[in-house]
């Protein structure tokens, strides 16, 4: 004879807690809450027993019964310590929410967005505070830039080091998968940790300057497998086009203007080249797009060893023309526990195989510019596209036909990953404080490309077509073993913990090279040089860690990591990067204990030292040689001669190193109703590794990567969450975050010099125009720009720029430095609003201060690119009859443009069913989202969200509706 | 883990001792001090650069070279608004200027290469590779052809900026910065070095294609001297004459047709040329040089198939109204050396590529009109040559003009007229007469575009004086007078800037 157990789960203030779990250990049987906070297990034989209850931020409680037939329990659970007790991950350990030393968020999977979400970096998006995630435009697959505090460095790495499961990512990527994120399923990761300051991030050492991001994936937590499937499909449209010149717009153009030859002959004149068709070019390339991302995953614990396994799938079609992108993922992760839980075992193992069609991103440009009175298709040689032809060629000045770049060029690529680690934490049977920690991890990946395009094609005309293909390797290999120690010292009111620990990092990349051909596939038009190339990384570390803590409120951490790595000559190989931080936390005195207004108060502080050596080349610290290629062979006498060039290098080169100080705030009140924190920062990178001009003569370049230079960043972050309203059927969750943060460069020479600046940053039109700098005193890419003259009613003149230096003479001189592409202050805004089965969220940025050079303007809309001197006609974006100008005025602030924005990156609608009946546990729930939903701007360009700070060839973000199904069993 | 267990090595590249490893490898390395005037890098036409702080494209020695010297130039004017351009057309550069900086960077980058093989063919090196007999003998050449580039790319900057940095394979790679040498020792270096070499070197046109000679050091040593007085207060024509004449008398002839000097196949039709760079459009591929000669020159309706760069065509370059008015009749029907195309001589717009006459001297074309191979339909495979008997010729008559003893104007005449009779077919253009003003536009129209405008404007006090115009020299479109400061330009403000030895050139 069975029995059963029933009952509800309340909060402390009397509401049901929908989701909390609830375990009968000894007997294996655990059930979660419906969304009235209802349990119900059955099978259960009588007699008394223990059940726990859990629920995220909740004390578990445990409590006997006995059980005889229909028994009922109701369990009410409480906070805990203001929400604190949370455990989060940290480099090379866990510690508890509430001592922390260190300036770290977390976003968890109950706080990310659904819907349409396939990279995993957008989770994040617009959810902590300094964390700035920037997609790199519309394409599937391609991935996002993210920037932590700014990033601290010029010439090497800004991108933050990222952390899954313990397997640092070496940052190296296959070809034809542009973001390492991209291919992991969203779907399996279970919460983000971004660690900011030194603090926390020192532990990583050399690769930690631009903080650190630990992604922890999902493990099976319950007795019954819990099967879960998530479909979500997708439409994309296209939210924004450039604005240009109708056919219309550009016939009235040509007429008024257009009325003269374009060579010496009078009868060519621009009129006569006019066509009769109304093409919208970027009608023609942009299409609407469906993608369907489905996984099932299955989670449980099978004699005692949870395990899940996931499988997942997506196709996704691009906003352009032929972009198609298919991912298959697998995971599968188990974690026996042995003797008696003295020994862990997390064994991970992750997969994914892409294939994706690349469409020919030169068609985007192309759109804009090519004339519109011109129609798609004509009769010709080049497989009747449209096209500008001199002669019997295409003309070599002209835009290429948009559809037909798009069409034509069929670039495939195929990529296949695994990674994985297996983790074995070992407490020692007589010291059970002591632990011994292993970690083996490997991340192995294949990429493979093809490139064809048609003989006929007018875009490889020169060559008769193209034939190439390319192929890559990646093979990274990671062991780390630690020690970690940790003790209550009940007669001290102390806790100690401690840690000590190895690590070594293999990163191996291969590159092979083919020869490349005419779409024949026999004429070979390009030979490599060498078969293949193998660029490699060691690194080997050590580490250790102190966290000591008095009276359950003042904790002391320090940390310290020396790295040693293959990219630095012997004398520079090591780098040693200490932090220390101290944590008060003022709840826990007795002064606090009784308030009832404040839930939580603590104060930060910390100094660290970090590194950074990624983005710069493996060898650069060796004298060698490298050979020509096959087209820079040189002839002498009757023979072509093949030869060795000696590289500039620099022998001394090392980490560059940011020393950081925060100083930081979490607060709460109301029982943590309102929660959030603040922190105040300053960074300063010393021995920048940057590429400066070298007295000329003492390399083998004038330029050279090198350790010069300084840069500060300062900023301050705020964050505030509010439980707006919580009642039984209803509650609003709003959190928002700002983020003031400025980057200046203090030197950038050897001998200090304020007038020394170096281009970073070309743009598109005539060859080598540059815009931005880094310059002593401004912010790294500031914009460098000549002074615009505007008549009285308002227009700018061609060509005509203030004296600034009023010498008299206007030129190189006169240029000043304009702003820079970084944001002043970003913002960030989400809600969630539920009212019974309903949830409806949203996620909002904003951007204050950011400075984008309008190239698209600035190249196209000019009358000389309208009536082009190569004897055909453009088109123009409408900025031309703004500035009247015939010819570019590249370098004019004219083309600067305020950026600020507003968006609305995300908007959903969510039903949750729950439980579907009353004795099974199928739970059902329904989404509906908007991803892009608004922009606004007063910037007249496609999006003001550059990261570059240029714009020009943007991939249009789409407008993404998303259907999303949840079903658990 | 062992120690050494961090020390990495590339796959493909090498050290010293492996590139230097045979007389294989010496041969390799004297080709690569070619090579690196010819290229931007030796990837080819790629993204790379052997210098930094302009697009690769714009960096060979030719296509800065030329710009230096002709852009300013009565000669030519370019009709591209990239940063820098506009500044050398309207004579208002800056320090900054990244051209300027580029020939400069140029320079020394192969200064830099040739002190390296300098330095890995001592007689120490070639011991301990080896290397003996008839193979170190063939590097004692080598080493006299390194030390002819290192001063011709000394010669360069003497010319054009007077006083710059100092480095010999005496310096090592490092951070020392180097010392600045002033013009007049400059002078003297170089002079001493063409002397020092000049027996090591191989007898006129008994080297191979390509590689330095005694005409080469001769020509460069005869070019020097013109030049003395501007270079150090003191006239050399005598020197000049001297040096001239040895080449004049080297065994050299002058092509038969003018412009077969200027297509692909000019290797083989004349024994003129002295010293060329030598381009190939399969495998020496490159945005400068004489691709960029071509390409700049004509525009997309200009047919390019018919210059050989059938998608070529950037539309850039074209003649100031001056270097037509040179010819009495620039159709080229009497004088055959007037190569232009088009119909407008004026210069009313700078940015319009039609506004001047187009030059359309350099084709990637033979003598028969078939076109080289180029795999982008727009590298060139013409050889351009740095020296030329033709120069000479000139040298030799404007030496004897100024007043230079060991010549004739008997013989400066025949030389001047056998180049007249090549233009015209006959001698219906012959001179009678020659005074030193004859030279310079004589040498305007047989030497036009080919690098040598700025130096002899200078030479001739005509760069920034008033008093001979060109649209838009000084800025003004009537043409107006500059400072006497730009007859050489500034030392880049990155260098100045980088190395506390050097002093920026009186008046930037």
């Amino acid at each position: 004879q069975t029995s059963s157990l029933t009952g509800t789960v309340l909060d402390e203030t009397g509401l049901p807690l929908p989701g909390a779990s609830i375990q009968i250990k000894n007997i294996n049987k655990s059930t979660m809450t419906d969304a009235s906070g209802k349990y119900r297990l059955t099978g259960l034989p009588n007699g008394a027993t223990t059940v726990t209850a859990n629920y995220i931020g909740y004390t578990a409680l445990t409590q006997q019964v006995t059980i005889s037939g229909h028994t009922v329990l109701n369990l009410t659970l409480k906070p805990d310590a203001q929400n604190l007790n949370e455990v989060v991950v940290i480099g090379y350990g866990t510690q508890q929410k509430k001592d922390l030393t260190g300036s770290i968020a977390t976003v968890s999977a109950k706080d990310f967005q659904k819907g349409a979400i396939t990279s995993p970096d957008q989770l994040i998006q617009g959810k902590v505070a300094g964390v700035n995630v920037i997609s790199n435009g519309g394409q599937p697959g391609g991935g996002s830039t993210i920037r932590i505090r700014g990033g601290a460095s010029l010439n090497a790495s800004n991108d933050p080091l990222v952390v899954i499961d313990g397997v640092p990512f070496s940052g190296n990527t296959v070809n034809n998968a542009p973001s390492p994120l991209s291919l992991i399923n969203p779907n399996d990761i279970e919460t983000f940790t971004i660690l900011k300051d030194a603090n926390a991030t020192a532990i990583y050492g050399s690769r930690a300057s631009n903080g650190v991001i630990l992604i922890t994936t999902k493990k099976g937590s319950s007795a019954e497998p819990v099967i879960n499937f998530n479909t979500n499909n997708s439409f994309e449209t296209i939210a924004k086009t450039v604005d240009v010149l109708s056919a219309d717009q550009i016939r009235a153009y040509v007429n008024q203007y257009g009325n003269k030859s374009y060579d010496d002959n009078p009868d060519h004149t621009y009129k006569a080249l006019l066509g009769n068709a109304n093409t919208d070019w970027q009608k023609e390339i942009y299409k609407n797009a469906f993608s369907t991302d489905n996984t099932l995953s299955i989670g449980g614990i099978f004699k005692n060893v949870p395990y899940r396994v996931s499988a997942g799938y997506l196709d996704k079609q691009g906003l352009l023309i032929t972009d198609k992108f298919e991912r298959a993922t697998g995971t599968f992760s188990i974690a026996p526990r042995l003797f008696t839980d003295h020994l862990k075992i997390d064994l991970s193992l992750k997969g994914s195989l892409s294939e994706a069609r690349f469409a020919n991103e030169a068609a985007r440009a192309s759109a804009i510019q090519f004339d519109p009175t011109q129609p798609l298709h004509a009769d010709n040689q080049f497989g009747n596209y449209f096209e500008w032809i001199k002669g019997s060629v295409p003309n070599p000045n002209a835009p290429r036909n948009p559809v037909a770049l798009a069409e034509l060029r069929n670039n495939t690529g195929k990529t296949e990953r695994s990674f994985g680690n297996a983790r074995f934490d070992y407490s020692f049977h007589f010291l059970p404080e002591l632990h011994a920690n292993l970690n083996l991890g490997y991340d192995v990946s294949k990429g493979y490309g093809r490139i064809f395009v048609p003989a006929y094609a007018a875009q490889n005309a020169s060559t008769q077509g193209f034939q190439g293909r390319s192929q890559d390797t990646q093979n990274n290999k990671i062991a780390e073993f630690y020690l970690n120690y940790a003790k209550d010292i009940a007669s001290l009111k102390s806790r100690i913990d401690v840690t000590a620990g190895y690590g070594y990092y293999d990163n191996k990349s291969t590159g092979y090279n083919f020869e490349e051909y005419r779409a024949d596939g026999t004429s070979v038009t390009r030979t490599p040089a060498f078969p293949f190339n193998v660029e490699r990384e060691k690194l080997e570390s050590f580490y250790g860690r102190l966290i000591y803590t008095y009276a359950d409120n003042y904790i002391l951490s320090a940390t310290m990591r020396s790295d040693g790595s293959s990219r630095f000559g012997a004398d520079h190989r090591w780098g040693y990067f200490p932090s220390v931080g101290f944590t008060w936390r003022v709840i826990g005195e007795d002064f606090m204990k009784e308030s009832k207004v404040f839930s939580d108060m603590k104060l930060r502080l910390s100094y660290g030292q970090t590194g950074n050596k990624d983005g710069i080349g493996n060898y650069n610290y060796m004298a060698k040689y490298f050979r020509n290629t096959n087209q820079g062979q040189y002839q002498v006498g009757d023979a072509l001669y093949d030869y060795y060039t000696p590289a500039a290098y620099e022998p001394d080169l090392k980490w560059e190193t940011t020393s950081s100080y925060n100083v930081g705030l979490d607060y709460g009140f109301f029982k943590n109703r309102v929660y959030g924190s603040v922190d105040v920062y300053y960074k300063k990178t010393k021995d920048l590794l940057s590429t400066i001009d070298i007295p000329s003569g003492t390399n083998y370049n004038n330029r050279l990567l090198t350790n010069v230079g300084n840069m500060d960043v300062r900023g301050l972050e705020a964050s505030i969450n509010v439980l707006a309203i919580k009642t039984e059927n209803t509650s609003w969750e709003i959190g928002m975050n700002m983020a003031y943060n400025k980057r200046e460069v203090t030197n950038l020479t050897l001998d200090s010099d304020p007038n020394f600046k170096i281009d970073a940053g070309g743009i598109t039109g005539g060859t080598g125009n540059n815009i931005k700098y880094n310059a002593i005193g401004q912010a790294p890419g500031s914009f460098f720009v000549k002074k615009q003259i505007y008549d009285a009613s308002g227009m700018p003149l061609q060509g005509v720029y203030a004296d600034l230096d009023g010498n008299g003479v206007v030129n190189a001189d006169d240029k000043y430095f304009f702003h820079s592409p970084d944001p002043k202050f970003t913002f960030g805004f989400n809600s969630a609003f539920s009212y019974k089965k309903w949830t409806l969220s949203t996620v909002m940025r904003a951007n204050i201060g950011n400075y984008v050079y309008d190239n698209v303007s600035s190249n196209f809309g000019v009358r000389s690119n309208i009536l082009s001197p190569s004897g055909l006609i453009n088109n123009a974006n409408v900025d031309v009859y703004k500035t009247n100008f015939t010819n570019n005025e590249y370098l004019s602030d004219y083309y600067m443009k305020n950026a600020s924005f507003l968006k609305m990156d995300n908007a959903g609608l969510a039903y949750d069913l729950g439980k579907i009946s009353r004795n099974g546990n199928t739970t059902i729930r329904i989404s509906a989202n908007v991803q892009n939903v608004f922009v606004w701007t007063k910037y007249k360009g496609l999006d003001p969200e550059i990261t570059s700070g240029i714009d020009y060839n943007l991939y249009p973000r789409p407008r993404t509706y998303t259907l999303g199904l949840n079903v658990g069993f | 883990c062992k120690k050494e267990d961090l020390n990495l090595r590339p796959t493909n590249d090498l050290v010293a001792d492996q590139a230097y490893a045979n007389p294989a490898g010496y041969k390799s390395q004297l080709v690569k001090l070619y090579a690196s005037y010819a290229l931007t890098h030796p990837s080819g036409a790629t993204g790379e650069s052997d210098i930094g702080g302009l697009n690769p494209g714009f960096t060979d020695f030719l296509r800065l070279f030329w710009m230096s010297q002709e852009l300013p130039t009565d000669e030519a004017i370019c009709g591209w608004n990239d940063d820098g351009i506009p500044e050398l057309d309207k004579m208002t550069w800056t320090s900054e200027n990244i051209f300027i900086r580029g020939l400069y960077s140029r320079s020394i980058y192969q200064i830099t290469v040739c002190n390296d093989f300098l330095r890995e063919s001592t007689p120490e090196k070639l011991a301990s590779r080896g290397i003996t007999g008839q193979d170190a003998t063939n590097v004692q050449r080598y080493r006299a052809e390194a030390r002819f580039l290192r001063a011709f790319q000394y010669w360069v900057l003497l010319d054009g900026y007077g006083n710059p940095p100092f480095v010999t394979e005496n310096d090592l790679i490092g951070k020392v910065a180097p010392k600045q040498i002033q013009r007049a020792d400059l002078f003297k270096y170089v002079e001493s070095e063409l002397k020092a070499i000049e027996g090591e070197l191989a007898d006129p046109m008994t080297n191979e294609y390509g590689r330095a000679d005694k005409g080469a050091d001769w020509s460069l040593l005869a070019r020097l001297y013109l030049n003395a007085e501007v270079y150090t207060g003191t006239a050399r024509y005598t020197d000049a004459i001297t040096y001239s004449s040895k080449v004049i008398n080297g065994g050299y002839t002058l092509s038969t047709v003018y412009k077969n000097l200027f297509l692909t196949d000019n290797r083989s039709t004349s024994k003129e040329n002295i010293l060329t760079i030598n381009y190939d459009g399969l495998h020496t591929q490159n945005d400068g040089g004489t691709t960029y000669l071509i390409n700049a020159a004509i525009n997309g309706d200009m047919k390019p198939g018919e210059f050989g760069v059938p998608t070529g065509g950037w539309g850039g370059n074209r003649s100031r109204i001056n270097l037509p008015k040179l010819f009495t009749d620039y159709s080229g029907a009497t004088d055959t050396r007037a190569l232009f195309f088009g119909t407008k001589l004026e210069n009313d717009d700078v940015n319009t590529f039609t506004d001047g006459l187009r030059v359309v001297k350099f084709r990637n074309v033979d003598s028969k009109g078939v076109p080289a191979p180029s795999i982008e339909g727009k590298f060139s495979s013409l050889d351009f040559a740095l020296f030329r008997l033709g120069e000479q010729y000139l040298i030799y008559g404007e030496a004897v003009a100024r007043g230079g003893s060991g010549g004739s104007v008997g013989q400066a005449l025949t030389y001047v007229n056998n180049l007249r009779q090549r233009a015209y077919g006959n001698a219906s253009g012959n001179v009678s007469t020659i005074n030193v003003d004859f030279f310079l536009d004589e040498r305007g129209r047989e030497l036009y575009w080919e690098g040598f405008r700025r130096t002899d404007l200078v030479r001739y006090k005509k760069f920034t004086e008033a008093g001979y115009l060109w649209p838009y020299k000084g800025g003004v479109k009537s043409g107006a007078g500059v400072a006497a400061t730009r007859n050489i330009y500034p030392l880049p403000l990155a260098d100045l800037i980088a190395n506390r030895n050097l002093a920026q050139n009186t008046g930037y």
